[in-house]
């Protein structure tokens, strides 16, 4: 790739999307800002309805204009994508910015082979040929590990078992050579000896050509798997910034050091009762006033006069590592220490 | 176990689903062979946990368990009763007895039906008056549930998908059941969420004393519920043991290597070894000949393709660990194919 290894190659700044429905304004996504540089692979973390989906397609350009309001920036390598013109926007999709989705069956048309379904995008953006095209998907399911792909390139989806449309539609994503993928959630459908696969597969390919990947997922066993950078998004917002090993290690804020003890794992104690996060996730049609996690967070009455309740934690990140909590650093020490002695 | 009779026992439990196809007569033209030969028991307050993938026919065992399906062939009985194939009137005392938790809490409730009326559907149906009415006894199963008994003129859609699961438990429990078979109750739900329902679900366990058969894909949940565990493969019992030695002395390749491939939320812990499988599991319509497992696994010989492995206790399990396996897991064991690429393994 270039040699600007170091400028962040995705950039996105302040970025607000709202959607209005019959029962209101959804802040889907509400104050985002993150970076991303060639090469690197930034999880994001959350649960459902928290705006990890939101965010990605925005970037894509992917929401209906007609209800949503998009605020903010978004810059991919140096251009300005909000507000930019659908033709603009599609020569970036599936060339220099590529999506992989959650559910492969839903994302393949059923009508079309696969052959073609993945020859059409590099025809599209590079004006090859039939036969080009064709040469060029058989090339890009050999390299995603299909077997027999001069054959193969010629079924349809249904032809293919979960995991070979996974491949199938990786391979679509990468057949430009995108240098921004996307993936929300490629694994979550897959049985976990395919989603090892899987997951093998990207980090290969991220090897070979340098991508920068986004990965959503709600699994942090899969974020510690294959992440560099993680953000925890809660309600809209991002709770947590950090690498991975810091993330995973020392987490900061109260919601994600909730999601790592709520999980039960393949080596920790037995009998013991796991922590859940008490509650449930808020509505994003009328979410909790100040932070939005006061209402399910443990030491929210810690914070003196109530300012979890009316006032909004700003995110401060210091050298890419960084927490919206009002927790002052000794508070935070001082409880998630406690709360981990007693785990 | 062995000196009482055990509430459930199965044995070589079978369930074919006919293909029909061929024209103008439709014939059998083929089976689904979604479980085949099943044998375990499960004693009195226990829980099993029945793991694998998609298609392994866990789903199907319970299914046949709560008799929503008519097995093929072999033989289910609860508390020394058989109930293989017993008539609704045969069933009818044994219903009660055994309920069942589904996976989706949005599609297993009646949306036009209050939480009260959801609830009481069971004492309805099997003509049960407690003591003090239904409404009662509803309140009180809210009260157990952790849901405010105040609700129960309220209707599924008011609820979060955590709750409604607390609903379908609650309606579980209506009858006193002496067994649960809970079909991926909370893989549906937020990580958040999916350990408030397990915590529920373990405290009924060891309150009520009821016997639960756990079905899930998620190994770390299964082995935090679960004193025993099941893996399945293909229709097929693999290996099956308490949970400490199925997690620490994994004998089956198979389930070898679904541990290793379950990813896990740490960086401190030593890069656990991962073992690569290939491809995808095969057609139930036409599973392979002898081991099922051979076409993935790393040390399938001729024998394997002839020759069906027994379960039994292979040599260096603890009592009560079986094996499928000619070929089981040991120290010195043939190295497991690695991934390829794990850069914390290369570092």
């Amino acid at each position: 790739m270039t040699s600007t290894d170091s400028q962040p190659f995705l950039s996105i700044k302040d970025l607000k999307v709202h959607f209005s429905t019959e029962d209101g304004v959804v802040k889907a996504v509400d104050g985002l800002s993150f970076d991303l540089v060639r090469g690197k692979t930034l999880g994001i973390v959350g649960e459902s309805g928290s705006g990890k989906s939101v965010t990605n397609l925005t970037i894509l350009g992917l929401h209906n204009p007609d209800n949503t309001k998009v605020e903010g920036s978004i810059e991919l390598d140096g251009e300005e994508l909000n507000g930019a013109s659908e033709k603009t926007l599609e020569k970036l999709r599936g060339n220099k910015m590529a999506m992989i989705f959650q559910d492969a069956l839903a994302s393949l048309s059923p009508y079309h082979t696969i052959g073609t379904q993945i020859g059409e995008v590099y025809r599209k953006h590079t004006g090859a040929s039939k036969q080009e095209a064709r040469a060029r998907a058989i090339e890009m399911l050999r390299r995603v590990g299909i077997p027999q792909p001069d054959s193969r390139v010629d079924n349809y989806p249904h032809e293919f078992s979960g995991g070979m449309r996974q491949r199938a539609m990786i391979a679509m994503a990468l057949v430009c050579d995108p240098e921004l993928l996307i993936a929300d959630e490629p694994t979550t459908a897959l049985d976990v000896t395919v989603q090892a696969q899987i997951m093998d597969l990207l980090k290969d390919l991220q090897q070979e050509f340098g991508t920068a990947i986004i990965f959503i997922t709600h699994d942090l066993g899969v974020i510690a798997d294959i992440a560099d950078d993680v953000l925890v998004m809660y309600g809209g917002r991002c709770v947590e910034r950090g690498t991975k090993s810091e993330v995973l290690r020392t987490p900061q804020h109260p919601y994600t050091y909730g999601l790592l003890g709520s999980m039960p794992s393949l080596e920790g104690p037995l009998d013991v009762p796991l922590n859940p996060i008490p509650g449930s996730p808020p509505s994003l049609l009328n979410p909790p006033s100040g932070c939005r996690f006061h209402p399910r967070c443990a030491f929210a009455d810690k914070v003196e006069g109530g300012r979890c309740a009316k006032e909004r934690p700003l995110l401060e990140i210091v050298d890419g590592r960084g927490n919206a909590c009002h927790l002052t650093e000794e508070q935070r020490r001082e409880f998630l220490d406690t709360a981990a002695r007693a785990h | 176990m062995s000196s009482t009779t055990p509430l459930l026992d199965v044995s070589g439990l079978t369930k074919h689903f006919p293909i029909k196809g061929g024209f103008p007569i439709r014939r059998t033209v083929g089976a689904v062979q979604a479980v085949d030969g099943l044998d375990f028991q499960v004693a009195e307050g226990e829980s099993l946990g029945l793991v694998g993938e998609s298609g392994c026919g866990k789903s199907t065992t319970g299914r046949l368990i709560t008799r929503l399906l008519e097995p093929t062939a072999g033989k289910i009985s609860y508390r020394g009763q058989d109930i293989t194939h017993a008539d609704r009137k045969g069933l009818a005392p044994i219903r009660s007895e055994i309920q069942m938790i589904f996976q989706d809490p949005y599609a297993s409730l009646n949306p036009r039906h209050t939480v009260g009326k959801i609830i009481s559907g069971p004492m309805e149906i099997n003509g049960i008056n407690p003591e003090g009415g239904r409404e009662k006894r509803v309140r009180e199963l809210l009260e157990i549930v952790g849901l405010n008994p105040e609700h129960f003129n309220r209707f599924p859609h008011e609820f979060s998908g955590g709750q409604r699961q607390r609903i379908g438990v609650a309606r579980a429990l209506a009858l006193n059941p002496k067994l649960i078979v809970a079909d991926e109750p909370v893989s549906a739900l937020d990580v958040s969420i999916q350990a408030q329902v397990v915590n529920l679900l373990q405290k009924v366990q060891k309150e009520l004393g009821i016997a639960f058969v756990f079905i899930a894909h998620d190994l770390a949940i299964v082995r935090h519920f679960s004193q025993r565990v099941a893996v399945m493969y293909l229709g097929k019992i693999v290996e099956i043991a308490d949970r400490e030695d199925l997690y620490e002395n994994p004998r089956h390749p198979y389930t070898r290597a679904l541990l290793s491939a379950v990813p896990e939320a740490t960086v401190d812990a030593e890069p656990r070894e991962r073992i690569r499988l290939t491809g995808d599991v095969p057609s139930p319509i036409n599973p392979p000949s002898g081991c099922r497992f051979r076409t993935r696994c790393w040390k399938a010989t001729e024998k394997c393709a002839t020759e069906a492995p027994p379960l039994v206790q292979v040599e260096g399990n603890k009592p009560g660990h079986l094996t499928a396996c000619h070929y089981p897991e040991t120290e010195a064991t043939i190295p497991a194919p690695r991934l390829s690429k794990d850069p914390e393994a290369a570092a």
